[in-house]
């Protein structure tokens, strides 16, 4: 699979199909990877495919340092795949601009990644070329994909405020979570804007609890579940069950999940007129 | 000296200035009374209230909010309400889902000729909050210092 995954890498540079391929190359131990940007043909031997490649790389899409590279072909899991769908869906890169190398994935991380639990996506839903053997998508029910964040619903009132507050006070504000989310794409974040003030800055419960909040809310309808945020936060909060929770909310009021087909319409961005309002007086 | 401690919830409202504030205004000029819990603040329109409005008014002790606009189909821009209901829709289970009682936040639909439907709502909204008590837990995060969460952070 590394052999066909290099073989076309090189064929696309060559060729110049390309400019750039941004993949998993080796990192320090053998148990890590790190993002590789490979613009020479002769260097396509540092491309890496194994369980550990667990990040999506798609993030750079939206980083100006990468674009300066100019096009490039991505090597993305079927997961990852979900993201370049939503970006072409929200206008942030056009389906031109990009080269999707999809690779067929059983799972990764050691142990495996929460993620890859329930995952109907092992071969890309998008792509120009598929590496490795094609793997059946699987249909996961709607229960099964949404098990994790259950125990954490059946929390009394009280338990899951106890439960949040805990986990938003270890919060340092670091912004990790929106700077590797490769759908955090504003130019200017709501916390990088200061009059007004609508995130307090600092470190502190309150700002913790917005800037969480917010953080989550505004990916509703987005976020693909990639477990990125969760996986850099400095602080182990478990973000990702906020945002599977919006997931879970927004298939359930909506029968929409981000990434799957190019053409639905984005959740957030339409309305039907007999959405649920059993909530309105 | 009880009835003067008793809890009197902080209530804002997030009106449309198209319906529900106008609403508000029809059941002041008909001299209906309602209780004055309730601070107004107008908007366009319900689809340019941001999530960020309502946790702002929590983070300055608001006990309860109500967001109010116009009824589906009455839009005075055809489709603001029906963008702003999507957002609630996943918004409050969001809350929720962070041990925020949805009862805190409550949404209805009242249109410029329905001041008795205004005074109806809010006079429920005051009256469930009051039921709830202060929201404590908010104003706890509010006023505690940094240290206090990192002691907590530690457990």
């Amino acid at each position: 699979m590394i052999e066909a995954l290099r073989k076309k890498a090189e064929e696309l540079l060559r060729s110049k199909t390309v400019d750039v391929i941004y993949g998993y190359g080796e990192g320090s131990t053998p148990e890590r990877t790190r993002p590789v940007f490979i613009t020479k043909p002769e260097d396509v031997n540092k491309l890496t495919w194994n369980k550990y490649c667990v990040y999506n790389l798609t993030t750079y899409l939206k980083r100006q340092e990468a674009r300066k590279l100019g096009k490039p072909a991505i090597v993305v899991k079927g997961c990852d795949a979900k993201t370049i769908i939503v970006l072409i869906k929200e206008s942030q890169i056009k389906r031109e601009d990009v080269y999707i190398l999809g690779v067929t994935c059983n799972g990764v991380g050691e142990p495996q990644a929460t993620k890859c639990k329930a995952c109907d996506i092992h071969t890309p839903r998008i792509y120009d070329e598929l590496i490795g053997e094609k793997i059946e998508n699987k249909e996961i029910s709607f229960e099964e994909r949404y098990a994790e964040i259950e125990e954490y619903e059946k929390l009394s009132e009280k338990d899951k405020w106890e439960f949040w507050q805990k986990q938003f006070a270890k919060c340092i504000k670091c912004y990790a979570c929106s700077s590797i989310c490769p759908l955090c794409f504003c130019d200017r974040c709501i916390v990088d804007k200061n009059q007004p003030q609508w995130i307090d800055p600092s470190a502190h419960p309150r700002g913790n609890l917005s800037w969480n909040v917010t953080r989550a809310y505004h990916l509703a309808g987005r976020c693909i579940n990639c477990e990125e945020c969760q996986r850099v936060c400095p602080a182990d909060i478990p973000l990702n069950l906020l945002n599977k929770k919006l997931a879970k909310e927004t298939e359930k009021n909506f029968k929409y999940r981000a990434g799957y087909n190019i053409d639905d319409e984005l959740a957030m961005a339409t309305y039907k007129e007999d959405d649920n309002q059993d909530f309105i007086k | 000296m009880s009835e003067e401690n008793k809890f009197e919830p902080k209530i804002v409202a997030f009106l449309c200035n198209w319906c529900t504030y106008a609403g508000a205004d029809l059941a002041g000029t008909g001299r209906k009374q309602y209780q004055a819990n309730v601070r107004v603040i107008k908007l366009p329109c319900t689809g340019g209230i941001d999530p960020l409005f309502l946790i702002k008014a929590f983070e300055r002790g608001a006990d309860g909010i109500l967001v109010s606009g116009c009824h589906p189909g009455d839009c005075h821009y055809n489709s603001g309400n029906y963008h702003a209901r999507r957002r609630w829709n996943v918004f409050r289970p969001l809350l929720e889902f962070c041990g925020i009682n949805p009862e805190r936040i409550q949404f209805s639909w009242v249109s410029a000729a329905e001041g008795g439907k205004w005074v109806e709502t809010i006079n429920g909204v005051i009256d469930s909050i009051r039921a709830l008590g202060p929201f404590e837990g908010y104003q706890k995060i509010n006023t505690m210092g940094p240290m206090v969460s990192s002691e907590s952070a530690n457990q």
